[in-house]
């Protein structure tokens, strides 16, 4: 079985982002960048699975700037066996590459890469869309498993069966395979990649394709005509006792 | 402009954010037509045939829709969204799930968690976890997006009237054949005599502070002496304290009540995503420097296990 894991790089999610003076998108200068929570997730995932034995290859793919293969780099360091970067030129979190030229670029390295499973994130935590996984799975007419906190692939590998979390509590489906499986946060916990590990990723092969090679037409269909900092709110107040606290929701606040 | 609205609902019951994306739909224009698609949901329908400002209701019932698969859902609808120049639904998991798929197949870039509408083609929506608000223009010919349900308020209907307003026409969904390589086995739902998490008028969530599952009662209490839904940050559920659809945040439920009260949580900006258009905050922390006071409207720096059962036993 072959799995396919698609990254991003992200802004670090501890990092307190700073809007640029233009509004033309966030401060990315000097700022800390990641692999996708999500995405780490989802490349704990395969490696699991190819450490079981249910894989034999883990592909890593991102679509980024040159300097995104450093996502690549971590993912492999995790256990993945290669990585390949698609270069673009459009900005990959806001007024740029869209999720919907992400699925069509994806779509066609999975056609050439012909895997049986790709495990994606739900959700990039900079354009927090949570649409790239669905629409892949549209554009192939493959079955797709969101928000997976549990993935069991049958030993004869045809099958695999998802827990997803929704709203109410958990649904499970079966999906014949290939799939589109997208992760939610309590699927697994990542591993911390060793140093020997992270030394052997430099090593793993590294493919790199341009964007425009693809045949995909990738200009930006939404128009990003602003970006402010969310309203703020007015400060509060500390009380001291829970008499008080009682006392201000009840006659200042009136919520009780 | 006429816009479509796909309803979400149990097959038997409608839900609350099906009619918070119908006043979303309004502020676009007149022309609304709600989609209720599933098995045997002639009650859905009915139900809101007196929505105001709903024009029509197109019922789809067929067996394949019964679990709302959109590997059986998105082709259907995509075929009759060409009429439509919007199409719209809840920013839940069911319109997560469903609606990016019907989006990639009529080729059109939708829109998350739409906060609010300023034209027929310029909307706002949050963006790195609620830090920055994005306004976007849509140069797509059909305009595809989630609806934030705590952006909107719900719909009026008039429940049990007899002039309704919609009409009610059914579609015929026979000979949609569920996907082979899709099929849905279980649901384990969580239930609760508590009011719905995204819908309740006031939340008492518990965090890491809270400790243990055992503790987490004190939550429970709390919540029950004020009529309140439970929430729980992300540390909270992955310690196993509540389950995970209690989760508030970035990645969890957004809520907006009249009332959160926030105990044993530091307040990470993945959790404030969730709550900060909350009316009112309340934080309950033993250390006084916890990033959730400053977005607190009223903050108590107390322990815990002291503060949360005094206020259950005063009010
Ligand atoms: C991709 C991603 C998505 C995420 N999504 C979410 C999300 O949706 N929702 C979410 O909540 N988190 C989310 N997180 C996690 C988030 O970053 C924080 O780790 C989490 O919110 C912390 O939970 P907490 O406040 O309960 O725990 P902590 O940060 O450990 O805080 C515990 C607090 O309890 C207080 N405390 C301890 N004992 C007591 C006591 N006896 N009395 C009073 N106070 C006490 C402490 O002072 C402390 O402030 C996400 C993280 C990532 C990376
Ligand atoms: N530029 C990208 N390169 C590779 N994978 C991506 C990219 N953008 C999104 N993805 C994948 O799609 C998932 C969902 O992203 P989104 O739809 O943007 O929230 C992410 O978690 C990634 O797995």
């Amino acid at each position: 079985m072959k799995i396919i894991v698609p990254v991003k790089r992200v802004v670090d999610y501890n990092v307190k982002i700073r809007i640029k003076a233009d509004q033309s998108g966030v401060e990315l200068t000097n700022v800390k960048m990641s692999l996708n929570p999500f995405d780490e997730i989802a490349v704990e995932e395969a490696v699991r699975m190819k450490e079981k034995g249910l894989a034999k290859e883990v592909v890593v793919v991102t679509i980024g700037p040159a300097v995104a293969q450093d996502v690549l780099r971590t993912s492999m360091a995790i256990g993945a066996d290669r990585g390949i970067l698609i270069t673009t030129p459009l900005p990959t979190d806001l007024g740029g590459l869209e999720p919907l030229s992400v699925a069509k670029l994806l779509k066609s390295i999975v056609l050439k890469e012909q895997p049986n499973l790709v495990i994606m994130g739900k959700q990039s935590i900079d354009d927090d869309s949570n649409q790239t996984g669905q629409m892949l799975a549209a554009l192939l007419n493959w079955p797709q498993a969101t928000f997976a906190s549990k993935i069991d692939v049958n030993d004869s590998k045809t099958t695999a069966t998802i827990t997803r979390e929704i709203d109410g509590g958990l649904d499970v489906v079966a999906c014949a395979l290939p799939a589109i499986v997208t992760t939610d946060l309590r699927l697994n916990t990542p591993r911390y990649a060793s140093l020997p590990n992270i030394m052997k990723a430099k090593q793993k092969p590294l493919e790199t394709i341009d964007s425009g090679s693809l045949g995909v037409d990738t200009s930006p269909r939404l128009k990003m005509v602003g970006l402010t900092d969310p309203p703020k709110r007015a400060g509060g107040i500390k009380v001291a006792s829970v008499d008080e606290l009682i006392a201000k929701l009840k006659t200042d606040a009136k919520v009780i | 402009m006429s816009i479509l609205v796909i309803a979400e609902h149990t097959n038997t019951a409608l839900r609350p954010s099906t009619l918070t994306t119908i006043t979303a739909a309004r502020k676009l224009g007149d022309d609304v037509v709600v989609l209720v698609a599933g098995k045997n949901v002639s009650a859905v329908a009915d139900s809101l045939l007196a929505s105001a400002g709903v024009q029509k209701v197109l019922v789809a019932d067929s067996p394949a829709f019964e679990h709302h698969l959109p590997e059986n859902m998105a082709g259907f609808i995509a075929e009759f969204a060409k009429s439509f120049t919007h199409i719209l639904a809840p920013a839940t998991a069911f319109g997560k799930n469903l609606l990016p798929r019907v989006s990639a197949l009529i080729d059109s870039q939708m829109l998350s968690d739409v906060t609010d509408i300023l034209g027929p083609d310029t909307f706002k929506r949050p963006v790195y976890a609620g830090n920055a608000i994005a306004t976007f223009q849509s140069t797509d010919a059909i305009k595809v997006m989630t609806i934030r349900t705590t952006a909107f308020d719900p719909v009026t209907t008039t429940e049990g009237s007899t002039d309704k307003n919609a009409s009610l026409e059914h579609i015929d969904a026979s000979g949609i054949a569920p996907a082979p390589h899709t099929q849905f086995l279980s649901s384990e739902l969580t239930t609760s005599a508590r009011p719905e998490l995204t819908a309740a008028p006031v939340v008492v969530s518990g965090g890491r502070g809270v400790g243990s599952a055992e503790n987490f009662a004190l939550i429970e209490h709390l919540a029950d002496k004020l009529g309140a839904a439970v929430g729980a940050s992300r540390a909270a559920v992955d310690a196993g304290y509540a389950p995970n659809d209690c989760q508030v945040g970035q990645t969890g439920k957004i809520v907006a009540p009249s009332l959160y009260i926030a105990v044993g949580i530091s307040g990470a900006i993945q959790h404030l995503a969730g709550m900060k258009d909350s009316k009112v905050i309340v934080a309950i922390n033993k250390d006084p420097d916890a990033p959730i006071f400053q977005v607190a409207d009223y903050g108590l720096v107390a322990d815990l296990f002291d503060a949360v059962p005094e206020m259950t036993g005063k009010l």
